[in-house]
């Protein structure tokens, strides 16, 4: 048994105590996300607030404990959905070849034509904003990168002496695809799936910075930066803490990613 | 080359097609009446009325489709619901500032990139190495709407050093540009790092050293070029992905780009322009994307016969 990389367990570690803190959230938030202290609006870190208040006086520690709720279950789903989705037309596109394979990547194209969250955000200008719409726009967006990988791993796969073998005793298509071809390329898709979870924070929270996300009083990491952005000048932490809060989980689920991807390097 | 650059252009059609066609299915898409979307439940009958004429939004399916492939074609994408101005005059006044703040955001990345690449490599495995990964791995990281205002509270409010926002000078293309180019600069570091590496392996390098070049000679003029072929590449074809990253740093920084005003169409809820921006950001995408692949084609003989 290989020994795990550092990485690795520095990337289990942050992602683990994030989850559990998502998990937790009503047990270890010292105060409610939505209870108002208009008194202490806008104050600053102190003994009461240890991260501070936010402009209704609401406790931003617990806003982010619950915030990170959002923010984890954005990303689980999201991810799910697009890898479930994308492996599959992948999978399908990369077998099949031909003309439905060049159906499928020139569809491919079209949703990758979209840089960044381009496509999440013209969905959200059109369906309206809320966690539901920002996660149905990001699994639009998302299963492309899925499909592309699976499309490879399926095409290297069809070659193979094992599905020549289930060929010729008569296994149909989708028995091949669902029996040896997707559980074949689990492991590829396990490690970008970790770097889709990153990116889907990273957007929900990109999607509520600019108003288009989970909206108020719901506390998202990125919809608390959104009310900030206004006081950034008088109450920097008001952006500071769940900025740096999405910042150190992304880290974590890199840096999980790398080390998975170097932990299952032959080479190592 | 010429049938490669015919062939690429041929295969960017249906896509640019594709991307019209699902600007176009935008506003159909909106849940309930667009119009009353963009002028409020209370809106008089006749300004509804008025508003559906104009957007043709009467017509047929089809005709509206072919309608609009008709302005993208004639770059006539309507006029803005609530400036009145035609859109692509919007965009245009709007585009030169998006086009400066992203090949500054590429410059920073790639002065930042290359050196931190090429010094990773030459010391791979020792602490230089594993400092400008953990470098790039922060960069990474790091959203942009975070690191914004970040800078601002450091070298804007504090230092007082740089503008705060706008677009004034190009002092203020700085924080921006630095925002936007840091996640780009940690990605082209790593690319530049691993192709490096492989370069480094090759035997005209052993060869090179065998002669008893110095190692500055092989890295700076027998590596460094080969490898920066790829780096290059990614480099160009992240270039129209800075597109869609502008849209977040615009906001913070109030520049007075394309991205900039995509939002301020959406919270209008102004549909024509926000049409416009979308199809222009994503086909400018393409452009680059296939400007990218022609120059690369260019550059490496061996890509054309592929």
């Amino acid at each position: 048994m290989k020994a795990l990389p550092m990485n690795l367990k520095i990337g289990v570690a942050v992602t683990a105590a994030f989850i559990l803190i998502a998990l937790c959230a009503p047990w270890i938030a010292p105060m409610s996300p939505v209870e108002q202290d208009l008194y202490g609006g806008l104050a600053g870190p102190g003994p009461d607030h240890i991260l501070g208040q936010d402009r209704l006086g609401r406790d931003i520690l617990s806003r982010i404990i619950f915030g990170a709720r959002v923010s984890l279950f954005v990303g689980l789903v999201v991810t799910a959905i697009s890898v479930t989705v994308g492996s599959f037309i992948g999978a399908v596109s990369g077998y099949a070849g031909g003309r439905v394979d060049d159906f499928m990547m020139r569809v491919c194209d079209v949703f990758l034509a979209f840089p960044g969250i381009l496509l999440a955000i013209a969905i959200m200008a059109v369906i309206g904003p809320s966690v539901t719409n920002v996660m149905l726009a990001l699994c639009v967006m998302g299963w492309t990168s899925y499909a592309r990988l699976a499309r490879g791993q399926a095409l290297s796969l069809k070659e193979r002496e094992f599905i020549k073998a289930a060929e010729a005793l008569g296994a149909s298509p989708l028995r091949i695809i669902f029996r040896h071809i997707l559980p074949n390329i689990a492991a590829p898709m396990t490690v970008e799936a970790t770097f889709g979870v990153a990116s889907a924070i990273v957007a929900e929270a990109g999607l509520s910075f600019l108003g288009l996300g989970a909206q108020p009083p719901y506390p998202s990491l990125g919809s608390m930066m959104a009310e900030g952005r206004q006081f950034v000048l008088v109450a920097p932490h008001l952006i500071m803490f769940p900025g740096a809060v999405i910042m150190l989980v992304v880290m974590g689920v890199n840096f999980f990613g790398d080390g998975i991807r170097d932990w299952l390097d032959p080479k190592r | 080359m010429r049938a490669f650059v015919i062939r690429r252009i041929l295969t960017s059609i249906p896509a640019a097609l594709g991307v019209v066609t699902l600007v176009f299915f935008m506003i159909h898409l909106a849940p309930g009446d667009p119009v009353e979307i963009m002028l409020g439940e209370n809106a008089a009958p006749a300004d509804k009325a008025a508003m559906t004429r104009q957007l043709k939004l009467d017509r047929p399916l089809a005709e509206q489709y072919f309608s609009f492939l008709r302005g993208v074609a004639t770059f006539d994408l309507g006029e803005s619901i609530h400036t009145k101005k035609g859109v692509a005059e919007s965009i245009a006044e709007r585009y030169g500032a998006t086009l400066i703040l992203t090949l500054a955001s590429m410059l920073f990345a790639l002065t930042l990139a290359l050196p931190l690449g090429a010094l990773a490599a030459v010391k791979k495995d020792t602490r230089w190495d594993r400092g400008a990964m953990l470098a790039s791995l922060i960069g990474v990281s790091m959203p942009s709407f975070w690191l914004g205002p970040m800078l601002i509270l450091a070298f804007a409010v504090e230092l007082k050093w740089l503008p705060v926002a706008g677009a004034d000078g190009w002092s203020s293309v700085i924080l921006p540009a630095v925002t936007l180019g840091s996640a780009m600069s940690a990605i082209l570091a790593r690319l530049t790092r691993s192709a490096m590496i492989e370069t480094l392996g090759e035997e005209y390098i052993i060869t090179a050293r065998a002669k008893g070049l110095s190692g500055f000679a092989v890295i700076f003029k027998h590596a460094l070029g080969n490898a920066l072929l790829p780096v290059v590449t990614i480099a160009g074809l992240q270039l129209g992905a800075l597109l869609g990253g502008a849209i977040i740093t615009e906001t913070v920084f109030a520049w007075p780009g394309l991205g900039r005003l995509t939002i301020q169409a959406i919270n209008a809820r102004d549909y024509p322009l926000t049409q416009g921006c979308v199809l222009t950001i994503a086909i400018s995408y393409l452009a680059v994307n296939l400007l990218t692949d022609i120059m690369y084609a260019l550059i490496d003989p061996r890509v054309r016969l592929k």
